[in-house]
């Protein structure tokens, strides 16, 4: 008996979910507290802007990258997608003129396209998508670098309408994160609605139980491989209105900060959990950190090394808090456990 | 409790069994199936009527999961014809054997350990509102009115991860429940439960059998299968044997049937005169746990831990192998103290760990079948950390052979085996370091009757050759049969010590169950 009064509750899976990103939320709120006590222009409208901004594009392709890590795969290649699209676009406006909203459907069909490719070789060929993403990386990388070939877009080049996403605001709130904000909000309530979603979830918590369920595993890790790279593909487009300049660095090592961002913001590197607001939050708070240490005149080393801790400490927490959950639902279960057998003892 | 269960499931068979003239409404004829050279089965038949619990048994290799698995569509047959209410099928894969209503529970859990338990059973099929959007509120109720159906308490909104066995299969029943399957089959489900948890799962058949589900029952227990099902079906090699009335056989011809040979004597045992004391534990110690555990083993003697699940029989052997910490007590091997906490000081000095669940703590499953067998002997077959293949080879053969091994080749992943041989390896492994004490726990869990009769045999040639042996078993009759000692543990207490001339079945479950204790009172 006491041993089931100090058993905790059997804790629910959603009040986990949401206890995690509460946690990641509040941090993002003591690091923005901190950093403005030392410096109260932290807190300026203007500052402000600048950590929505530079948390929107690591934000959209960590929707995406979720998707991906969720059906415990890997997308490793969206920051050379990103970059490609952001080029491609910037040189089809100046050389043909087409009309801006053109800009963005372009993006988003050729990084669809590219995630396509991704996908099939990883589904039908069945290579690891580490592998299959890695070398993804390499070949649009050098596919930009040749298309670049030091024709840089310029400024000028950019029509000034579609430039006006990257700097526009609405109430002072950035276009851009506007944007994100939508694209974030849209699918995290599809990966909580809809059946196709949560058997994306199924696919990455246990690969064999969801087969035997009869989920077409290939399509659904395809369709998160599509997701990822369309959402590259826009954030390409993004990026060229944000910076309206594009060479052939643009978003390079971007992989490595969305990733950093989706497993801080709590999704399971080995996947099957996680959200996508989670993982939003995790760019967010990373991007404060990084401007918290700039406000603060740190030397801009450190947030690299910040944000590394911060990735250790996050996957320690996820790891502490998964034994601490599994630990109160295994005592709680020993309780229940016990009392079957106490029960069995006074019938027989 | 598990005769009378008997009885009562007898009666049921009587009252309303299948009515003679109705139509099969799954039938499964001569159904083949190859993987490579292995004819995993041959000719499989099996026939279920509504409202009965067919049993189906045979040996490991018998090839019965790879009849389950044509049922649930995993595996597409060579041969063969599936009639399902009365039309041919063919299942292009698990979806459309779930259409046709039939639903498994397999051997292994196949649930989603990171999504809720409501989810787990809905998941593919979840109640929709407009614009198709899982509606979660009817799918939390739906699963809540399953459980109460099923009368268990289990809240729907809980991530599965961390449910016990028995409350997996709990859930997987309710998916089938969920999915209103004509046909449920059931690929060992008792494998992991404790008595009280198949009492339970028994009273779920029933109520099943009653809403007209047939029901297809696997399981290497015979008693069990007595005990739940009208008909049984045996297989061996791959082939139908012969289908039946559980009142028209006994256990023996059940047997007979399986193997296709005359089963020796269970259990063989040979007489030795115990020796020294090789392990020696006094006044063992972990809080919360177990108390006050003070006994000795003898070289050439094979003690049992007998007791109910949770009564800390693997706790005991975990705190003496030094994998748990002790809260106080000594450890004495061959007079010398072990410090508490390090398995790798409890190793040198000759004790080997078999544990229970040998999948996740006692195999390799990638790794080959030699590689496995070396695995805790590397000290030895190496030179300046340099493994020696040809030793480690010769190693792994030696024991093969030894403890007759069924196998492909000495490189195939440990997985490739059946679940016997798979417990042969984690035997040889240990076995290969040569040492004076073997803890087992529950050596013959899952593991068909002729390989436990080996198991047994091993066990005996063992303590015979003056091995001291520690086993833990919840199986009555390999307690009685293969022990010299038998410990009764209740609540984290020695309850009661039995010599083996004067166990019986009952003594150990009065002991277990603490009748005894109150009696003494």
């Amino acid at each position: 008996m006491t041993a089931r009064a100090q058993a905790p509750g059997v804790p629910r899976l959603a009040s986990v979910l949401r206890a995690r990103e509460a946690g990641t939320a509040a941090l993002v709120l003591v690091v923005f507290a901190l950093a403005t006590l030392r410096d109260h222009s932290f807190a300026d409208v203007n500052s402000v802007q600048q950590l929505l901004v530079g948390a929107s594009l690591v934000a959209l392709l960590g929707v995406g990258e979720t998707l991906v890590i969720v059906t415990r795969n890997i997308d490793l290649s969206v920051g050379s997608v990103l970059g490609l699209c952001a080029f491609v676009v910037g040189d089809l406006f100046r050389h043909q003129h087409i009309p801006v909203w053109s800009g963005f459907v372009i993006a988003i069909a050729l990084g669809a396209a590219i995630g396509a490719i991704n996908g099939l070789i990883t589904t039908v060929a069945r290579v690891p998508s580490l592998v299959v993403t890695l070398a993804m990386l390499y070949i649009v990388r050098g596919v930009d670098a040749k298309l670049v070939n030091g024709h840089i877009v310029l400024p000028s080049q950019v029509p000034s309408a579609f430039a006006a996403v990257g700097y526009r605001t609405v109430f002072g709130i950035p276009w851009l994160a506007i944007i994100v904000a939508v694209v974030v909000a849209a699918v995290g309530y599809s990966m909580r609605t809809f059946r196709p979603c949560r058997e994306l979830y199924a696919i990455g918590s246990n690969p064999e139980a969801a087969t035997l369920a009869g989920i077409a595993s290939g399509r659904r890790v395809f369709m998160a491989f599509l997701t990822s790279g369309a959402l590259a593909g826009l954030g390409g487009a993004l990026f060229l209105a944000l910076f309206a300049q594009v060479d052939n660095s643009a978003g390079l090592g971007y992989e490595l900060n969305v990733i950093a961002a989706v497993v801080v913001g709590g999704v399971a590197i080995f996947g099957g959990s996680g959200t996508v607001v989670g993982a939003a939050l995790g760019a967010l708070l990373l991007n404060t950190i990084q401007q918290a240490l700039v406000a603060v005149r740190s030397s801009s080393y450190w947030s690299e090394a910040i944000a590394g801790a911060l990735l250790l400490a996050a996957i320690a927490f996820d790891r502490w808090l998964s034994l601490r959950v599994a630990r109160g639902l295994r005592s709680a279960e020993g309780a229940h456990r016990d009392l079957a057998t106490a029960g069995r003892g006074s019938a027989s | 409790m598990n005769e009378a269960s008997a009885g009562a499931a007898a009666g049921h068979a009587r009252e309303d069994g299948t009515a003679a003239g109705t139509e099969p409404v799954l039938a499964l004829r001569h159904a083949a199936k190859a993987f490579g050279a292995v004819q995993a089965l041959a000719d499989g038949s099996v026939e279920l009527y509504p409202g009965e619990a067919h049993g189906l048994v045979g040996e490991n290799g018998a090839g019965k999961s790879t009849l389950v698995k044509i049922l649930a569509g995993v595996y597409q047959p060579d041969a063969g014809q599936l009639i399902i209410g009365g039309e041919s099928v063919t299942f292009a894969g698990p979806a459309s054997a779930r259409a046709a209503g039939v639903a498994v529970i397999y051997q292994e859990p196949t649930l989603f350990p990171d999504l809720s338990v409501a989810e787990n059973i809905f998941m593919g099929r979840q109640p929709v509102r407009t614009a198709r959007r899982i509606d979660r509120g009817a799918m939390s109720r739906e699963a809540a009115a399953i459980f109460t159906q099923l009368g268990v308490v289990l809240d729907p909104g809980r991530p599965a991860r961390g449910l016990s066995v028995a409350d997996q299969q709990i859930v997987e029943i309710a998916k089938a429940l969920s999915l209103e399957a004509r046909v449920l089959v059931m690929d060992e489900p008792t494998a992991a439960l404790t008595n009280v948890e198949v009492d339970r799962l028994f009273n779920v058949m029933a109520a099943l059998r009653r809403r007209g589900t047939a029901v297809l029952f696997i399981s290497h227990r015979l008693e069990e299968v007595f005990a739940s099902c009208q008909r049984v079906t045996i297989m061996r090699d791959g082939r139908f044997v012969l289908t039946a009335g559980t009142d028209e056989l006994d256990i023996d011809t059940m047997i007979r049937a399986m193997i296709g040979r005359e089963l020796g004597a269970m259990f063989h045992k040979t007489g030795v005169t115990p020796g020294e004391v090789v392990l020696d534990v006094e006044h063992l110690e972990r809080e919360n746990v177990f108390y006050d555990m003070s006994f000795a083993v003898r070289r050439g003697e094979i003690v049992a831990l007998a007791g109910l699940v949770g009564a800390g029989r693997t706790e005991v052997a975990r705190a003496v192998f030094g994998i748990d910490r002790r809260t106080s007590g000594a450890v004495r091997m061959l007079g010398k103290p072990l410090p508490a906490g390090e398995p790798s000081a409890a190793m040198a000095a000759g004790i080997a760990f078999v544990p229970e669940d040998r999948r996740q703590q006692g195999l390799v499953m990638d790794m080959g079948i030699d590689h496995n067998v070396a695995l805790a002997s590397l000290g030895r077959l190496s030179k300046a950390g340099l493994i020696f293949r040809s030793a480690e080879r010769r190693l792994a053969m030696t024991w093969a052979q030894r403890l007759q091994l069924k196998y492909g080749r000495m490189r195939d992943p440990a997985w490739s085996l059946s679940g016997g041989n798979q417990q042969k390896v984690v035997l040889g492994k240990w076995l290969a370091r040569q040492p004076s004490l073997l803890i087992i726990d529950e050596p013959t869990r899952g593991i068909d009757v002729g390989t436990k009769a080996e198991v047994h045999r091993i066990l005996d040639e063992l303590a015979a050759g003056g091995v001291a042996v520690l086993m833990i078993s919840s199986e009555l009759p390999e307690v009685l049969g293969v022990a010299d000692r038998i410990l009764v543990l209740h609540e984290g207490r020695l309850a009661a010590e039995f010599d083996r001339a004067d166990a019986t079945a009952d003594k150990i479950m009065r002991a277990a169950t603490g009748q005894a204790a109150k009696e003494a009172a």
